[in-house]
């Protein structure tokens, strides 16, 4: 299938010629008139999440497999990564495979699971990491994501032990201790609604402590949702040391900010707005847009967390922490970070696609739009302005922050190795 | 008025001073021999405590009566809610049986909130986890200005636990309202971080406030919190912050020592002093039923008859 009349990048219109999954050339009138055509619309290479909740098996309640992906390619993307707090726990090569296994046999996008870094995520054994690593899956992103890694030398073990696969440990910077039982943001919303504060030196003492930990072991770290001002100053500085250290920001940390939980329109300490790491101030929301573009901040992660309704519409503290994401984050980043003029398309395609393909160690995915490149390509049209209506989401969980915002852009197109998993804006 | 109690803050001026003017007129009848009203006749309130706290619900429950409302008890223990009910579901179960208001103590701040979205009838908060509890505020500015009068510009210190305290939070609120003066005294482990941006001042040394306090306010603080590292032992935080004999001799003549409830003699408060005549502890509980007779005819709109 080939595409017509689309800008790569946002630069002139041209069309793409896809041959055997693969691009075979990029220009003006080379596609024919069987083509689908793209309307102007701008040609992504196609997005890569690193941090997605897909739930099963366990919660398959809350999402599944095949509706997550479905999900992702309606957000634009072709390859997620899988996060490991799955019950049972992905910490064995048995689990990652099955999910694996289960991301080719839907085929709406390529799903690599991460691995947990310790034995059932409980911070006390090094789960079989290399098995993971040679499993059919190839794991090389590992995470007890959701919870935190605290123990030092844990950590520091499971930053060298990786080295030999090339892997990653991706952190959940959460110091458990000045966290216990954290519902919001310690600030002055939280003094006001009296609940219990997570304060940003949660996150900092630890992002800090793994910094100097990768760098006096040569490892690679990923710091996963860096939700405060504090960590972008950390992390530029530890970047300056030439330590080798990425990055991630969710969208709704670019967006969305703690007052929201006293007053918004869908009422006081609505559950809607819990999660973690939770939402900050509006100067952690500037700082996080300014190193997002200064590259700081390396790459957008959605941390996609399907919950039930039921797991949502309680008092806050019973709340479920999580927001769906995979949907909305490139209407959420255009918002946030293009319409701001902070980046350009391309800026957006380095850190939704490229960058967090590097990362993973994707070499399939992220490749830039050019002949020879796997033919993985998003079309988003960023003229259109909707609002945000959940029930019409792939996912199975309609836990968005966004619901009845109005926001830019629409996904028109996603196309895994040249075959559409999404056209005009539906499922194929 | 709002449809709902929730937060002391959702109160004008004029709501509040019109919520302790009626209690004024309403305590005239609770001095009579026959203290009920029929304002309230065919009409529900619901006692729905999660929390076990027999104070606050009985007196409620004599408030409600008083005004002839038919009352429903319904608290967590051993119902539908201790099988693992949701609090949504809860409320609907109440809704369907046509409360006209729901009186909702819990543990979880911003429950109220919540409960607000799913019944029609008026919500009333009796304290919310470590949020609010805006008829004790009332109260307790019903029994200041019973005694002091006037409390605009009065100086009122409120001592103890306000990280954790939902009386602290609403009397804060309340009190700039009316125009009084607050500071806040503790341990710096026990008041938030953003203390800061409350209307009120703050202070870590209860010594030098107590001379120029017309109200002094003790309120409870649990003893767990001291194996959270918040202080370090009973008796230093007795000795710092504590209420003794020596201190209370240093408060004005005319300053009153309330606290609302229970107390820890001994701890925060001395038997002494909570038993002098300048305390308004016991006052404080009479009031109560009187302040929440005020809500709720105010809210379900009856008439003094």
């Amino acid at each position: 299938m080939n595409i017509r009349n689309v800008r790569v990048l946002g630069g002139e219109p041209v069309d793409i010629r896809i041959a055997g999954g693969v691009i075979a050339e990029i220009g003006p009138g080379v596609a024919g008139p069987d083509a689908v055509d793209g309307e102007g619309a701008i040609a992504l290479p196609g997005l890569v999440d690193l941090h997605t909740h897909l739930r099963e098996p366990g919660r398959e309640d809350a999402e599944t497999v095949q509706t997550g992906t479905q999900s992702a390619a309606r957000g634009g993307y072709t390859a997620v990564h899988a996060m490991a707090n799955t019950s049972p726990v992905a910490d064995t090569a048995g689990v990652v495979e099955q999910v694996w296994r289960l991301g080719r046999e839907f085929a709406h996008c390529d799903v690599h699971p991460v691995g947990a870094v310790t034995v059932g995520l409980e911070g006390k054994q090094l789960a079989e990491l290399g098995a993971m690593a040679d499993s059919a899956a190839r794991v090389r992103v590992f995470s007890d994501d959701g919870k935190c890694v605290d123990d030092a030398v844990l950590m520091r073990r499971a930053l060298e032990y990786v080295k030999a696969f090339d892997g990653v440990v991706a952190q959940h910077a959460q110091e458990p201790r000045l966290t216990a039982g954290a519902q919001m943001n310690e600030g002055v919303i939280s003094g006001r609604l009296g609940l219990t504060g997570w304060p940003a030196v949660a996150e900092e003492a630890i992002i800090a402590r793994d910094c100097l930990l990768a760098a006096h072991v040569g490892s690679r770290l990923h710091v996963c949702h860096v939700s405060t001002a504090g960590s972008v100053e950390i992390i530029r500085w530890a970047k300056s040391k030439g330590w080798n250290i990425t990055a991630e920001v969710t969208p709704h940390h670019l967006l969305l900010t703690d007052d929201l939980v006293e007053e918004s329109p869908v009422g006081a300490y609505n559950p809607i707005y819990k999660v973690n790491p939770p939402l900050r101030t509006r100067a952690d929301v500037e700082a996080l847009r300014a190193a997002l573009a200064d590259g700081t901040i390396d790459i957008v992660a959605t941390d996609h967390a399907p919950h039930p309704v039921e797991d949502k519409e309680t008092e806050w503290s019973a709340a479920a922490m999580g927001m769906v994401g995979l949907e909305t984050a490139l209407s959420v980043v255009q918002e946030a970070m293009v319409e701001t003029g902070l980046l350009d398309w391309a800026g957006v395609a380095q850190r939704m696609s490229v960058t967090p393909a590097r990362i993973g160690r994707l070499p399939g995915q992220g490749r830039p739009l050019e002949a020879g490149a796997p033919a993985n390509i998003t079309l988003y049209d960023p003229t259109v302005r909707t609002k945000v209506d959940p029930s019409a989401f792939a996912s199975k969980s309609r836990n968005t922050p966004y619901e009845g915002m109005t926001l830019p852009g629409r996904v028109v197109a996603t196309f895994l190795r040249g075959r559409p998993t999404v056209l005009e804006g539906k499922l194929v | 008025m709002n449809r709902h109690l929730i937060s002391a803050g959702d109160l004008a001026k004029d709501d509040a001073l019109l919520i302790l003017d009626t209690a004024e007129e309403l305590a005239r009848v609770s001095e009579r021999s026959i203290k009920k009203l029929p304002t309230l006749r065919g009409r529900t309130v619901v006692n729905l405590f999660f929390e076990d706290s027999t104070r606050t619900r009985i007196s409620f429950e004599a408030a409600a009566k008083r005004l002839s409302a038919d009352v429903i008890n319904f608290s967590a223990k051993g119902s539908s809610v201790s099988k693992g009910e949701s609090l949504k579901d809860t409320a609907l179960t109440l809704e369907a049986m046509g409360a006209d208001a729901v009186v909702i103590r819990h543990g979880s701040s911003g429950a109220p909130h919540r409960l607000a979205n799913w019944v029609r009838g008026s919500v009333v908060n009796a304290g919310d986890g470590t949020h609010e509890h805006p008829t004790q505020a009332l109260l307790d500015a019903f029994s200041m200005r019973r005694r002091l009068g006037n409390l605009e510009g009065r100086k009122v210190t409120i001592v103890g636990d306000v990280l954790h305290s939902r009386v602290a939070r609403s009397n804060v609120l309340l009190l700039a309202t009316l125009g009084a003066e607050v500071t806040l005294v503790a341990p710096p482990t026990l008041l938030p971080v953003s203390v800061g941006t409350w209307p009120c001042e703050v202070s870590y040394d209860l010594d030098s406030v107590l001379p120029k306090s017309d109200v002094v306010m003790m309120l409870r603080v649990q003893k767990e919190r001291m194996n959270a590292a918040y202080f370090p032992s009973e008796r230093e935080y007795s000795r710092r912050y504590g209420l003794d004999r020596e201190r209370f001799a240093k408060m004005p003549d005319e300053a009153i020592v309330m606290h609302p409830g229970p107390m820890n003699r001994g701890m925060e408060i001395a038997a002494e002093v909570a038993d002098s005549a300048r305390s308004t502890i016991v006052e404080q509980v009479a009031n109560g039923v009187t302040i929440r007779m005020a809500v709720l005819y105010l809210l379900l709109g009856g008439e003094i008859a």
